[in-house]
């Protein structure tokens, strides 16, 4: 793909996009369609894309195979972090509300903490698939 | 309307799938299939589900395909055609199974169904006080159901680890000259 002007500068154009559009269904799952799932997927399109242009090694030097392993268990830990911190302020496993004072407020809080949890774990775990897949050579 | 367009197109898509034996086609009809999906999914107004169906579907599991594809082979290995009558049996009656299980299930649409009048009310009527998110798929999946969606978050990290046990972490290195040299007076003996 890297000798066809048009494709490259469109899909120059196109990744931050991408990228803006991961945050946006990330954050505002809340209010539309969405969530960490699907953001962090869309996230790893914005790579793939990337790799296409620039190849694998140009895409692993901005996120590395080993940052992308520790940032899969990350994603699970924060999951797990306020589950434990709700136990630790005296409500059940994941019971966000005692997280703040006010019950709605505390489960919004939450609901974006794991969210966010969610779509580290799924974009890293996306991009080491892609990474495995793609960086075995051909025999 | 456009329903029946769409899954006469899924049936044809389907069909094509198993037909065709250039592998790189497939890939591209099995994207096409998980869209057509998706948009199936929209309409239904399930836009949580289409969004994922797109996404991964048609999104990342192609592009993984292409990837194996780049690597093995572009052509299906034809078999020779044998007529399996056990088979051809058993698939007809658990199709037939299946579709008079239809008949069981209430028609579309019918708010009397029991999938509408347990849990649903309750999440619809409750979920933006006791939340306060408008989102429902959301808060259902995040609070509700929190412990379900932290195991899919645990199922996926899995997934991660076994590709990385059987696939190699696929880190691109620079191969300089003198390892080749090691390798090559290795494979020589």
């Amino acid at each position: 793909m890297n000798q066809y002007i048009v494709l490259r500068v469109v899909s120059k154009l196109m990744i931050p996009v991408i990228m803006i559009f991961a945050l946006y269904v990330q954050f505002h799952g809340e209010y539309s369609p969405g969530g960490g799932f699907q953001a962090g997927i869309v996230f790893t399109a914005a790579f793939i894309v990337y790799t296409l242009l620039y190849g694998l090694e140009a895409a692993q030097k901005a996120i590395s195979p080993a940052v992308a392993h520790v940032l899969a268990a990350v994603g699970v830990l924060i999951f797990i972090a306020f589950g434990y911190a709700s136990i630790l302020l005296g409500g059940n496993f994941l019971e966000y509300k005692v997280l703040l004072p006010n019950d709605q407020a505390g489960e919004t809080f939450g609901i974006i903490g794991i969210e966010l949890g969610v779509g580290i774990t799924v974009a890293a775990v996306a991009l080491t698939l892609f990474y495995s897949f793609a960086g075995r050579e051909r025999r | 309307m456009i329903d029946i367009v769409l899954l006469t197109f899924l049936v044809v898509v389907g069909v094509a799938i198993v037909r065709v034996r250039n592998l790189l086609a497939v890939t591209m009809l099995t994207g096409i299939y998980s869209l057509l999906v998706a948009i199936l999914f929209v309409l239904l107004d399930a836009v949580d589900v289409a969004l994922t169906e797109a996404a991964v579907g048609a999104g990342l599991l192609v592009i993984l395909m292409l990837a194996t594809i780049a690597l093995t082979t572009r052509k299906e290995k034809v078999h020779a055609a044998r007529q399996n009558a056990v088979a051809f049996v058993v698939v007809s009656v658990t199709g037939a199974a299946l579709i008079y299980a239809t008949l069981d299930m209430p028609p579309f649409g019918d708010p009397e169904a029991p999938a509408h009048v347990h849990l649903s009310p309750r999440f619809t009527q409750d979920s933006p006080e006791e939340i306060g998110i408008p989102n429902m798929v959301t808060s259902v999946l995040a609070s509700y159901r929190g412990i379900d969606t932290l195991g899919e978050a645990v199922v996926i990290f899995a997934a991660a680890v076994g590709v990385l046990l059987v696939l190699g972490t696929g880190t691109v290195r620079r191969r300089r000259r003198s390892e080749d040299d090691v390798e090559e007076a290795r494979e020589q003996p």
